[in-house]
């Protein structure tokens, strides 16, 4: 049975995976942009412009790993206007295993207005109607993005595990070329959370000339022993499934989705609080008076679970989430620096705002502290706010007020300074 | 601003005399740090007037997110432990505002201060002014006052101090005494350098420093 969505796990349940046909189609244009324009995001609130776009190979993407990534596609999203003078570009990196889809309804789920819905719209924090908004599906993504889905156009197979080990770095500079195409070269704000801010935190290191202001949220410098520890438990569980296949499993046309399951079942938990959990769950039996003495899904919180696993499963690669797992894994900002994270920001005019959540023990507030003590070190302008809420590592998915309250403050304060209207 | 009936210790307080002169002392275009920001009232007010590219720290994450809210640049930190994090000659001003007698040790924030800051200024409630004395003297118990608005269990104040005291500090640690801001009651008054009369007379002291060249 599956429990009746609550609104503060509401966003969990949407999530993408890509179009059939879709593939072809993109292959068969090279260096050409695909722009369609959607009717709306639909909640009838922003217009989304959606797109691919390939670089051939004249333009390759040099990986951290040594390899050059040729031809690879970016899927991307758009909203709003670019001003004249390309001055309000706010660029929002996605986490894990969400997508482009920041504020438009998602191909795959149906869900309508996007997965930060609340952040990005119309006199939100992120103002559709002030900013020109750009969300881009990362590279080793699995929703328009090249990943290990894709054919190798070597061998005309999915690249599966021959797909070339990705870092945030790469996810970045990706990043970075698509906005030169665009024609794109400050940003006034990069944003995002989790994996998303690890992107944000890559970008004002490596292109802090680009950056008027940067948001990480609920982030870190760099993954905890105890987050690797969780990504190999996901990652295990993957390879574990015989579905799997040693990664060759759309050559042999299994699935491995029992593996994946249980691996967002475990990350799953990673993302709520102990609190949050009780407030929901509790040890309320699932439709039933008494326990069965068995394996059944007794208890709620085990019917959650397995409909969190099984959901995932529609709108996710069991490859891709091997790949970006471990370039979060890779992600050691200060071991790029001499070991010294404040290095990583030394003389950056690049205004700051980091956002912890109390509850959050994945990317707990120290983590985020971290961060802070580097940019203070670095005499860099920034601000900390700490959220006090028990919806733990998610919160910032979720509706936050004092977040989206800070936000706009901050938001606001920096374009008054970078002279936007 | 909701701040405590009986005086602050933390923070600034609506109506506190003495801020414009504080903020005469601050040149403009000036980076600025202020410890103990509060909710950034005084902060947004040295943007406003003076264009200083202000910073700021303070101890309730309540104080912090209103900051950020109103655009400041404000961390969640404390003096003793989080000065530390700034590298040398940070900012042209740094400020502490009636929380140096907070501190676990007043000395090293001052010395962490003189590091990172060209210029520094330090407010406090003057412990050495002549209610404070009558008090103790004729009750024989802890001074009760306007500015220090605490009994002596429930007081974050733990290290009070005369402006005698702290000019002594001052130069015992290297900073150079450039003007001082004698306050009582609804007055405030720039005295240059704080004499015996201020010792006495003055309810809360501000003093711009410099390090010793």
């Amino acid at each position: 049975m599956r429990p009746a969505p609550e609104k503060a796990f509401d966003h969990l349940w949407r999530e993408p995976d890509v179009q059939p046909g879709a593939e072809e189609e993109r292959r068969a244009m090279s260096e050409t942009r695909d722009a369609q324009t959607e009717p709306d995001d639909g909640a009838g609130r922003v217009k989304a412009l959606s797109a691919v776009t390939t670089f051939g190979p004249e333009t390759p993407l040099a990986l951290d790993c040594g390899v050059s990534l040729s031809p690879f596609t970016i899927a991307y999203e758009t909203y709003g206007t670019l001003n004249a003078d390309k001055s309000n570009v706010v660029l929002i990196c996605h986490a894990l295993t969400l997508d482009q889809h920041v504020a438009s309804r998602h191909p795959i789920t149906g869900k309508p207005g996007g997965w930060w819905a609340e952040m990005v719209g119309p006199g939100l924090p992120i103002d559709t109607d002030r900013y020109f908004i750009v969300c881009q599906n990362v590279i080793g993504g699995c929703m328009g993005t090249t990943g290990p889905k894709d054919i190798d156009p070597k061998t005309g197979k999915p690249y599966g595990l021959s797909f070339p080990v990705i870092t945030i770095g790469d996810m970045v500079r990706a990043q970075a070329m698509l906005l030169d195409r665009l024609g794109i070269r400050d940003i006034f704000c990069v944003i995002g959370g989790s994996m998303g801010g690890m992107q944000v935190l890559q970008w004002a290191a490596a292109y802090p000339e680009r950056v008027f202001s940067a948001i990480p949220i609920a982030t870190a410098a760099r993954h905890s022993a105890q987050n690797i520890a969780f990504h190999e438990v996901g990652r295990q569980a993957i390879m574990a499934d015989p579905e799997w296949r040693g990664g060759a499993y759309l050559a042999e046309n299994t699935s491995p989705a029992k593996g994946l399951a249980v691996a967002r079942m475990a990350a799953h938990i990673t993302y709520l609080s102990e609190t949050a959990l009780h407030r929901k769950f509790g040890r309320n039996l699932q439709n039933r008076d008494k326990v069965t003495y068995g394996f059944d899904a007794d208890f709620q919180i085990e019917s959650y679970l397995r409909y969190q696993g099984s959901t995932f499963v529609d709108r996710f690669d069991a490859n891709s989430y091997l790949y970006i797992t471990r370039a979060m894994d890779y992600f050691d900002l200060a071991a790029d620096y001499g070991g010294v994270l404040a290095n990583a920001f030394k003389g950056t005019s690049t205004r700051f705002c980091v956002v912890a959540f109390s509850s959050d023990w994945l990317f707990p507030p120290s983590d985020n502290r971290q961060i802070v003590h580097a940019l203070n070190a670095a005499a860099a302008n920034v601000s900390f706010v700490e959220i006090e809420t028990d919806k733990g590592h998610d919160a910032f998915l979720l509706d936050e007020p004092e977040m989206f309250a800070t936000l706009k403050g901050f938001i606001g304060a920096a374009a008054e300074r970078r002279g936007l209207k | 601003m909701t701040l405590p009936e009986n005086g602050s210790t933390h923070g600034y307080v609506q109506n506190r005399v003495d801020l414009a002169l504080i903020a005469d002392m601050i040149q403009p275009n000036a980076r600025v740090l202020d410890v103990g920001c509060g909710d950034g009232q005084f902060l947004a007010l040295l943007a406003r007037t003076k264009n200083v590219d202000g910073r700021g720290i303070e101890l309730s994450q309540e104080g912090v997110n209103a900051c950020v809210t109103r655009g400041l640049s404000v961390v969640q930190g404390d003096a003793d432990a989080d000065l530390r994090d700034y590298p040398q000659d940070a900012f042209d001003y740094v400020i502490l505002s009636q929380t140096i007698q907070a501190t676990r040790n007043p000395r090293e924030v001052l010395l962490q201060m003189q590091r990172i800051g060209r210029h520094c200024i330090v407010s406090f409630p003057n412990f050495g002014n002549w209610r404070v004395r009558l008090q103790l003297l004729w009750t024989g118990r802890m001074p009760v006052t306007r500015t220090l608005g605490h009994a002596w269990y429930d007081t974050p104040n733990i290290h009070l101090c005369t402006v005698r005291d702290f000019v002594s500090l001052c130069e015992e640690v290297g900073f150079h005494i450039d003007d001082a801001i004698s306050v009582t009651g609804n007055r405030a008054r720039r005295v240059g350098r704080p004499g015996t009369l201020d010792n006495l007379m003055a309810e809360d002291a501000v003093l711009l420093m410099s390090r010793k060249s």
